[in-house]
């Protein structure tokens, strides 16, 4: 089969092809607009704004943003776990961001191709139809890894508020158990705050440079859910 | 002296009127925040249980739980408590002393084997075979293990012996450690604080005396009465905080108005404690009451959770105090924008030095 696939060069890797469906792409955009907004309204949790004044009854910024950090936390929450019911039923590229096929010799020699084309130490580009194995690798650690402990984190800090024996409690008081002070969990939500930025910063900036450096689209391949490959050369350069 | 006297009879023993006694179940039924009615059944258990022993251990410690406890607000509560426990050992305030006080401890084990209550004070520490605590020619540890063999449950009286609080604090030289640490086979209840509120320590033995049995524990072994909600969720000044008003700095006019003190380190928000309910010196005023964030001292790790004056404190996994997630994460994101600046002129380089050669024609090549 992989020789074949040598042998051949190109075959499923030409022309356009549809890699991600509908679910996929709303839930990212969507997985994208919940996160924006905790990552701000959490930051302004951790940083207020400067002081408003008149009477307390005239203002409920805090607790606005705060309703607002709550809400987007909800939406990330249930998103992300419809996302993982696609990734089960969903076609092959939608099984990527849970299942990252490590116990295969050749996602780590791609995966080392891919390290070697970004810090400039080889000219040659694959192509990928999903995501490209760093890619995949990062969309694991930080949207599946790091999101989850970010659920499980803020939905304990959340089940403080809605006390002892509420459903918050009950699912995620546990954390507790493993991190009694909540002042550091609060901390480490907090720097899972920092982690998302991190990842975000670098994502966009490689989805833009895919565009004008990669043999296929970048941006677009989220939004249409169609995979354009820019040549017919073979998918790995030899 | 009877072998086996009831509470009631100690009390009337000790001086204490039998309108005292109803007050006293009274006020410690409305404390514990039980219903009217708990008031007669804590009179009548008293009045016809034996008396279970209270032997009160001092490990490293400070006495402050001590000083809080004979400081209790209702000071009928705190002479009836301490008729109650002074009887056995507390080295603090007992009359015996020298081998005539440790005897007392052997004597306890003898009458009472897997009857009484070990309220310890402070912590044992670990390093060089606990050397650093030495109590009657012995490390205080070796007195905590075999007297929590005997006993039939622990009240862990205080930060020191729930968390560890300053002496368990970074670099923790002599390795002093919770009592949960050393003791793993009894059941432990956690009063933490530092100290812990008086109304709350009588409220708390009084329970088990009175109904022989555990308060009702949360998660992390504190009982659930008093330890049940955060500061912040029963702060007077919690509208001020979900407003968005914030005192700045110590002496603004947020101050004066008496907003929310979390941008200058209120800890209230991850503490379990009952300071804004039930108070301090019998209800005149606590922390907040007076100004100034709480601290978190009734919470793990509460010295190692600076700074005391910032909302965002230090994370602890590097040696540096002031490295907080917002230095770490800033510098983590910062880093991400920075190499991602250079990466794109890095690009534009390659791209534009690789143009005659296109990589995708090389590679049709190969
Ligand atoms: C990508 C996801 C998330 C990000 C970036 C994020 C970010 C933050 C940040 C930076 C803070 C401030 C920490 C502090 O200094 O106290 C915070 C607080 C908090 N977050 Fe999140 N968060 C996320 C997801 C969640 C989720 C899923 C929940 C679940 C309900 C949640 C609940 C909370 C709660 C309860 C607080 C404390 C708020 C308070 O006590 O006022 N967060 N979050
Ligand atoms: C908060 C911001 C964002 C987050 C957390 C995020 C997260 C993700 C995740 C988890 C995936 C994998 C999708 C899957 O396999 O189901 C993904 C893919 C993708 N995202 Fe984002 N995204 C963000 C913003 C953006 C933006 C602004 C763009 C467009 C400029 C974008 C374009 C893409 C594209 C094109 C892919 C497919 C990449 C590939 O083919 O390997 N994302 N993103
Ligand atoms: S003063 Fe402290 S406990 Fe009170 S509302 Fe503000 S942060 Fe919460
Ligand atoms: S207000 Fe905070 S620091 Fe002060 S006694 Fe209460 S829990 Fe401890």
């Amino acid at each position: 089969m992989a020789t074949s696939r040598v042998a051949t060069g190109n075959d499923g890797y030409t022309g356009n092809v549809y890699v991600f469906e509908v679910p996929v792409r709303v839930w990212h955009w969507i997985h994208a607009l919940a996160i924006t907004a905790l990552a701000i309204t959490g930051y302004l949790i951790a940083n207020p704004l400067t002081s408003v004044s008149g009477e307390a009854s005239d203002s409920f910024l805090m607790g606005n943003i705060r309703l607002i950090h709550f809400s987007a936390a909800m939406v990330f929450a249930v998103g992300l776990f419809v996302r993982f019911y696609w990734a089960i039923v969903g076609n092959r590229y939608a099984k990527g961001l849970l299942i990252v096929p490590v116990w295969r010799g050749q996602y780590w020699s791609r995966l080392w191709h891919e390290v070697l084309m970004y810090s400039f130490l080889t000219r040659k580009v694959a192509k990928y139809r999903g995501h490209n194995p760093l890619a995949q690798l990062a969309m694991w650690l930080f949207n599946v890894v790091l999101a989850l402990f970010m659920v499980c984190t803020g939905f304990a800090l959340y089940s403080q508020g809605t006390g002892a024996g509420s459903w918050a409690d009950r699912w995620f008081g546990w954390v507790f158990v493993i991190e009694p002070s909540s002042q550091a969990v609060r901390m480490w939500h907090l720097l899972g705050m920092w982690l998302m930025v991190f990842f975000i910063i670098i994502h966009i900036y490689m989805v833009i440079r895919a565009e004008f450096m990669s043999r296929q689209n970048g941006t677009s391949v989220m939004i249409d859910g169609i995979r354009r490959f820019k040549d017919d050369g073979p998918r790995d350069p030899q | 002296m009877p072998a086996h006297e009831t509470f009631y009879e100690v009390m009337r023993r000790h001086g204490v009127t039998r309108r005292s006694f109803l007050k006293f179940c009274s006020l410690t039924a409305a404390g514990l925040g039980l219903g009217p009615e708990f008031a007669g059944k804590i009179a009548h258990a008293l009045e016809t249980k034996p008396r279970t022993p209270v032997v009160w251990l001092h490990g490293l410690e400070c006495t402050c739980c001590t000083e809080s406890f004979i400081r209790s607000g209702n000071p009928l509560a705190g002479d009836v408590i301490l008729s109650m426990i002074s009887l056995d050992y507390d080295d603090t305030i007992m009359a015996a002393a020298g081998h005539q006080a440790e005897e007392i401890l052997e004597q306890t084990i003898e009458k009472y084997d897997g009857q009484f209550i070990l309220a310890c004070e402070g912590n044992p520490p670990l390093n060089e075979d606990g050397m650093y605590c030495i109590q009657a020619g012995r490390p205080y540890v070796e007195k905590l293990r075999h007297m929590a063999d005997h006993c039939k449950a622990i009240i862990a009286w205080g930060s020191c012996a729930s968390w560890g609080c300053v002496q368990a604090a970074r670099p923790n030289p002599t390795q002093a450690v919770p009592i949960h640490k050393v003791i793993l086979d009894k059941p432990i209840v956690k009063v933490p604080g530092c100290p812990p509120i008086a109304e709350v320590m009588t409220g708390v033995i009084t329970y088990m005396l009175a109904f022989d049995r555990l308060p009702p524990l949360d998660r992390q072994g504190r009982p659930a009465m008093f330890y049940g909600q955060r500061l912040h969720d029963k702060c007077y000044r919690r509208p001020h905080f979900d407003a968005g008003q914030f005192v700045e700095k110590f002496d603004d006019e947020g101050a004066r108005k008496g907003y929310c003190l979390y941008k200058v380190g209120c800890k209230g928000p991850t503490t379990y404690n009952a300071c804004s309910t039930v108070e301090w010196n019998g209800g005149l005023s606590w922390p907040v009451k007076s100004g100034h964030g709480c601290l978190g001292c009734a919470e793990d790790n509460f010295w190692d959770k600076g700074s005391f004056y910032s909302p965002v404190t230090n994370l602890g996994v590097t040696g540096n105090v002031e490295s907080t997630a917002n230095t770490i994460g800033g510098a983590i994101a910062g880093a991400a924008a920075i190499g991602v600046a250079a990466h794109a002129v890095a690009s534009g380089i390659a791209k534009a030095s690789g143009k005659k050669s296109k990589p995708t024609e090389e590679v049709s090549n190969g």
